[in-house]
Formats: structure tokens, sequence, C-alpha cells
């Protein structure tokens, strides 16, 4: 690659946000004293507005550059420099995570917004906008670090912000246990992302090329290609931990469990932070390091093996769901297996493009479910829901149009994305027909659970109004409701639309479901891969194999020769293989057959959804309703474990060590029984003389012996600055 | 690209000392205090490795650093421990309550 172009703005995408987080986290509440909810708000959007402009302003910057010659480094400051290891903290972009920052900086802002309207009944919006700023320059940070240990910081600081958000509404233990959950979790990943770190630096440190920035990286890392750890390939090895790390920020099996429980949050944080961006962060490290992962095939077989497993089951438990948002937690769960799936058959660009298209329909999908508990104050059943299209018609399209997208119908953008992953799961050298078959049961499984979710919510008969308290009988309610302020607002009333800066995003996301797709519209439809040729420079074995140097020609012509460029090199280099038409058009069959179910069972009534678990069967039906009992095999398991084992070391402690000091003392007892008779006899007669003036000495002195700690501090304190005092003079 | 020399870190030792100062000085709750001295120790860290870092003094203040931080963790766990043991016997961490050791 050649040298990076340095540019001193990048610095601002990542420090404007932190600006904000760091007013509001320290003054916001005199602020919203003073000044009111207007001024908080005003100070958490407008950085984020201006980060996506400046995000917006790299990315014409890099498309004015010829494609293999696009990126920018910004290089702050020196970091770590000891020994070999030098680290600046220095945030670059290039193609991917330009991608990235503009879908954190633009959906981020939208979501920003959508907040304002979302918590005006909360009463200390300042901390909620300091934390969802300072997630926002976290995942940031994240993206643009141009080191594996920038990344890290901001892997770390977005889990320290998810936690903060889920438990938002700490006084409500469910959510502060939510919170404690998702974190510790998302550690147990962490300590594979640290591990794979280290094991990296170590290996490339053999051959005395140590260092974690990813362009050197790229360089360098054919080094590692014979060296082994604990006896497998060094490659693998390392690959196998940072998945590990991958699996637990973007919940993939068997550390998806925090997921489900991080809807306890605040609507607009699960539509932000565990639906669009900080989930995804797992398959943007993977694509990030794509050079690695292509040098271990085996770990690419493991991650297409997870991906597949939990898009299918996590799917599964979706269609048992009765609480709107656990729905989509389960659907963002199986979406990003599919991500995963992508990654796994080393189609990269097809697995970002699938985050690039998820991120504004499921953000759309939360939002619109938000809207929904907004305008039922604070209900997320789906059974107490219904014909709510008459009352929200702004609300039902988007939602619609969102659901459309994710189902996979064309010509919406989940189509054109999701259809590419599971070509690629079929047709690559790393792909099979398993994952393609299990991938698509996958997808009409999500056709099925969204359309019965929207045609619970949407249509029908509105089942809300009853006397309150009804419906939280048989599931835990993750519990947005739990700040409620109902204030004279009863259930009774008929709901309404959203405020304007509620549906206002809405309406922009709606539109960026329909329109993200062509991005990618594939060969064999007579689109072009744009998306897949934006990419191709960083991610060399992406899915279309469009890297080559040659192809970067149009140079700085204006994006729309480029495109030109990109069209005839695509037209003259792909051939069509008839059989990408027929597993089309199977995909998009298996998902207009799981909605037609959905509208049999839940709009027609044909079948009722009773008499459909039975047919089902009741055990498959109790299986996915309790989500695999996956959380009780944890309790039973891991939980268990370490409590017996710390009751086992307790136990040691407690009859060894104890025992043995025990045992010391009781010998000590028997030689002071002896030195007693001499000490009462002779020494006592002296010491007493000088125990009776201690004792007067020390009435004296207990005054000064208060017993609270800050009067020695202050003591300590005082002390110490006469000490300089009389040095300085 | 902004030079960081000795004596940034030498302020940002400061910042972090007084911070923790203050936290000992002003908390009245046990962990808090606690915290304050952590701070303070971690301010004496900075100090060191800025030192040998500027200092030439090789890598002995990393080195010892890294000791402060193992001591650090040390204390911690034991100052948490008796924290337990003060709730466990007055049911409450507020320092002011604690004075059964007055003269």
């Amino acid at each position: 690659m050649s040298h990076p172009i340095e540019v001193g703005y990048l610095r601002w995408i990542v420090l404007l946000p932190l600006l904000g987080a760091i007013i509001n986290g320290l003054f916001g509440a005199h602020i919203q004293k003073r000044l009111g909810r207007g001024a908080i708000a005003a100070i958490a959007c407008t950085p984020v507005a201006i980060a996506f402009l400046i995000s917006v302003s790299a990315f014409f910057q890099l498309l004015g550059l010829e494609p293999n010659q696009r990126f920018l480094l910004d290089d702050m400051s020196k970091w770590i420099h000891v020994g070999d290891l030098k680290l600046n903290l220095a945030f670059w972009v290039d193609p991917l995570s330009c991608t990235l920052i503009l879908v954190v900086t633009g959906i981020g802002g939208l979501i920003h917004l959508y907040s304002v309207g979302y918590l005006d009944d909360e009463p200390s919006i300042w901390r909620y906008f300091a934390y969802l700023n300072l997630f926002t320059a976290a995942m940031l940070t994240l993206v643009l670090g141009d080191s594996l240990l920038v990344m890290f910081v901001g892997w770390e600081g977005v889990g320290l912000c998810s936690y903060a958000l889920i438990g938002f509404w700490y006084k409500d233990l469910n959510n502060a246990t939510a919170g404690s959950k998702a974190f510790i979790v998302n550690r147990i990943g962490d300590f594979g992302f640290v591990l794979g770190m280290f094991a990296l630096y170590w290996c490339l440190d053999e051959s005395g090329q140590g260092t974690l920035i990813f362009r050197e990286l790229a360089e360098r890392v054919h080094l590692i290609s014979d060296q082994k750890v604990f006896g497998i390939a060094a490659a693998t090895f390392i690959t196998l931990a940072f998945f590990v790390g991958a699996t637990g920020k973007s919940a993939q099996i068997p550390l998806y469990v925090w997921l489900p429980d991080a809807m306890a949050g605040p609507t607009p944080v699960s539509a932000l932070i565990h639906a669009a961006t900080m989930v995804t962060a797992g398959v943007y490290m993977i694509a990030r390091m794509s050079f690695l992962f292509d040098m271990a095939p085996d770990t690419l077989a493991v991650i297409a093996t997870i991906g597949t497993a939990t898009a299918f089951l996590a799917a599964t438990i979706g269609v048992a769901q009765w609480d709107i948002k656990k729905v989509l937690a389960y659907s963002t769960v199986s979406q990003l297996g599919f991500m995963f799936i992508a990654m796994g058959v080393g189609a990269y660009s097809a697995g970002i493009f699938h985050l690039f298209t998820h991120a504004f329909f499921k953000a759309c999908l939360f939002l619109g479910s938000g809207s929904i508990i907004h305008a039922l104050h604070h209900e997320q059943d789906m059974r107490n829901m219904g014909g709510l299209k008459k009352y929200m018609p702004i609300t039902f399209l988007t939602f619609f149009v969102s659901t459309l997208a994710i189902a996979g119908i064309p010509p919406f953008a989940g189509f054109f994305s999701k259809d590419e992953i599971l070509w690629k799961a079929w047709s690559s050298p790393h792909g099979s027909g398993w994952i393609w078959l299990f991938g698509s049961m996958a997808a009409g499984f999500t056709a099925f659970y969204m359309f019965r979710q929207v045609f619970l919510t949407f249509f029908g008969e509105y089942r809300g109004g009853q006397a309150h308290g009804h419906g939280h009988a048989d599931h835990g309610h993750a519990a947005d409701h739990a700040h409620a302020v109902h204030g004279g607002h009863g259930h009774g009333q008929e709901p309404h639309e959203s405020s304007k800066v509620i549906t206002g995003p809405l309406v922009l996301l709606a539109l960026g479901a329909i329109l993200t797709g062509f991005l990618n519209v594939p060969g064999a439809l007579g689109g072009h891969h744009i998306f897949d040729n934006w990419l191709a420079p960083v991610l060399q074995a992406g899915s279309h194999g469009a890297a080559s140097p040659a192809h970067g020609a149009a140079g700085a012509h204006g994006v729309a020769s480029e495109l030109a460029a990109d069209v005839e090199h695509v037209a003259h280099s792909v051939a069509h293989d008839p059989f990408e038409y027929i597993l089309m058009s199977v995909s998009v069959g298996i998902a207009l057959f799981g909605i037609f179910l959905a509208w049999l069972v839940y709009e027609k009534k044909a079948i009722s959804p009773e008499r459909f678990s039975e047919v089902l069967g009741g055990v498959p039906y109790n299986l996915v309703y309790n989500k695999y009992y996956v959380d009780e095999v944890y309790q039973a398991t891991l939980i268990r474990g370490t409590l017996a084992l710390s009751r086992i070391l307790s136990a040691f402690d407690r009859w060894i060590i104890d025992g043995a000091v025990n045992g010391a003392a009781a010998v000590v007892r028997v030689v002071a029984r002896v030195e007693g008779a001499f000490d009462t006899y002779v020494v006592d007669g002296a010491v007493n003389l000088v125990g009776a003036v201690s004792l007067w000495a020390g009435n004296r002195m207990r005054a000064i012996q208060t017993g609270h700690i800050y009067s020695y501090l202050y003591a300590i304190v005082i002390g110490v600055a006469v000490v300089l005092f009389v040095r300085l003079i | 690209m902004i030079e960081i020399g000795l004596h940034h870190y030498l302020v940002v030792s400061l910042i972090v000392f007084l911070a923790g100062l203050f936290t000992v000085l002003t908390r009245r709750n046990a962990i808090g205090i606690l915290m304050g001295v952590e701070l303070i120790l971690n301010s004496a860290n900075i100090n060191y490795v800025a030192f040998s870092r500027f200092g030439g003094g090789g890598y002995d203040g990393q080195i010892f650093s890294i000791f402060v931080i193992m001591l650090a963790a040390a204390e911690a766990a034991i100052g948490l421990a008796i924290v337990l043991g003060i709730y466990r016997k007055f049911e409450t961490i507020d320092v002011e309550a604690t004075d059964t050791l007055r003269g």
C-alpha cells in the first residue's frame, strides 16, 4: 500500500461527541436546571451532527482518490513507545471504516434526535445523553483506530456504555442485573480479544517485526504462517481468540445470552447499540483483519458453523416471543448470525453490506417499536396491541417497509444483502449446501415472526385499554415501564401517532431500508456491485475479486466516471451462474411462504395460534418458548460450578490454612503459659511502674485519638503542608 | 502532532493526585476513600513512568509502577475485606459512624 495522506480533521469525529459527553456528564445536572432540557439535547445532538458532516467530507475526499490509495491518517500524538513497541494515538479512514463511521454518525444522529422525543418524561436526560455521546465517541474510536490497541480502547468503551445504558433505569433491580449480565458476558469475550492481540504481537515479535498497526499487520502477517502456538497453527489460534471476542460483542452462540436481556434499556439504546452499531463491532473486527482470517480456513469453518447455528436457533426462538422488543432482539441475534456466515465463507464485503442495510431497517424497526411503546405508555406485550395501523399510520408504514426489508422481499434492502450472503454461502469455496439450507430456513422463520409481529400489533382490533396490570403474567417483562410517569393518562385512552421528532427519523430510516439495497445489486440482476468495489481495496479476498489494481484507472475523475469504470469491469468479469437465479427465487419463495403462514395464523385466523403450537408439537414449542433453556443451563453449569469452586476453596481455607494457624497457636499457648509465670512475678513489678507512668501520659494523650479516619487524614495533610512550608523557606 | 513532554505528565499526575486527595478528604463512604487512595497510587505511577521515560533511568520506573499496581490490587482486596467486616459489625460504611477506636 502506498503512503497514507495525513489529515488533521479525523480526530474531531471522535473528540466532538466525547466533548458533548464530558459537558453533559459533568455539568448536565446544572445545565438542565438552569437552561432546560432543550439545551441538553442541543449539546448532545450537535456534535454528532457535525461528526456526520466531517465523515461525509472524509467520504468525498476518499472518492476523489484512486481506489487503492484510499486512506487518510490522522496521527494525533505519541501514545505507547516502549522497547520495540511503538503505538500512536492515530485514526485512519479507508473505505471500510468510512462506511462504518457514516452509519454510526448518521444513524446515531437520527437516534439522538429520536431520543429527545422518546425520553420526554425522563427526569435526568443529561445522564442519558452523556452516556449516549460517550458511546458514540467510543464506537468511533473502535472503528477509526489505526491499531488493535486503539480499537480495543473503543471496544471496551462501548461495552462500558452498553452496561450503563442497559441499566439506565437502575432502580429496577431487573435492569441493573441485565446490565451486569451484559458486562460480564462481554468481559469473557474481551478476554479472547486480548489473548488474540497478545498472541499476534508475540508471534510477530519472534521475527523482530512486532506491531499492532493494521496496515503494518497486513504486510507482515505472512511471517507467522509457519509458527505454532500450543501445537496448533498460530494463525488459527489467534483468529479463534479474536473470534471469541467477536462472539461476546456480537452476541453469537455461546455468548449471545446478554442481548435479549439488554432490551431492559431505553428503546433508542436498543436501536443504536444493540442493533445498529455496537453488536456489529465483531463483524467489523473480522472484516478489518480479513487478511489474517484468510490464513486460517479452520477458523473460517468454525465461524460459518457458529453463524449458521446462531442465525437458525435465534430465528426459531423469535417465533414464540410475546414481548415486542424481545422478538426484535432475537431477530438481531439471528441477523448477526447471517453476517458471521458471510465472514465464515470469506464473503467479507457481503457481510459488511448486510451490516450496512441491517443498520437501517433494524434501527427503524426498533424505533418503530419504541414509537408504539411510547404511545401505549410503556406497554410491550404484543397481546395487548393490535389495530394500531389506524391510530399510527406513519409508524405502521415505516415498520411495514422495514419488515419487508428484513424478510428479504425484493426490491427492499434486506433482499439484496441477505441473498448475496446466501448465494456466497452456496458458491464460495468455504461454503456448503448445509449453510445455505439452514440460512434459508432461518430467513423463512424471520419472515414468519416479523409478519406475526406486524399482524399482532398493527392489524385486527386494538386489544389494549383493559384494566392495568394484565399480560405481564408469564414472561419476565423487560421493563421500559418501570419508570413510567403515567400522570393523568390511563390505559383506556386511544393510542395516537407520535410527535414529529419521533416519526422524522423513522421516515428517513425507512427510506434507507428501501434504497440502500440498490448500492449492491448483484451482477445476476444487471447490477454493478458498487458497494463490493468500494470495499474491494481493503478486503482483498472480497467476494468479487475486483481488487485488481488495474481497476483503479478511473482515478480522480469524479464519482460518475469511477462508477462507469466499475460497470465496465464487472460486466466483463462476471459470468452469471444460472443457478444463482434458482437460489434467489427459492429464498424469496421461502420468505413469501413464511409471510403466508403468519397471515394464515395471525390475521385470517384459519389456524389458531394454540393449534399451531400443538401441530408443531408441545416439546419443540416449549423448547423454543423457553429459549432452549440456555440461561438455565448456564445457571446450572457455569454459575453453579463457580460457586462450588469457591466453596471448595473456602473449605480449604477453613480446614487446612486455619488449622495450621490454630496448631501453631496451640504450641505458642503452652510456651506462653510458662513465660507467663515468669512474667507475672519478675517482669511485672518493673513493668507496672512503667505502666503507671504510661497510663498517666496516655490519659492525657487520648484526646487526639478521635477514632475518625478523616481527622487523621487532615492531620497528615496539614503535617505534610507544614514540612513543605518549612522546606521552602 | 502534539509533542508531549515530561511536564504534561507531571501536570496530569498532579491533577490525579489532587483529585485523589480531595476524594480521600471529602468522602465519608469508606469505599470512596479507598478509591481516592487508588487515584493517589496511580498518580505516583504516572510519575514513575514519566520520569523513567524522560529521565533516562531505563525501565526501572515502569517495573516499579507494575509493583505499585500489584500492591494496589492487594491493598484494594484487603481494604474491601475490612470494609466488609466493618459493614457486618456496624451495618454502615460511613467512616464517621465507626468511631469505636476513640480514645
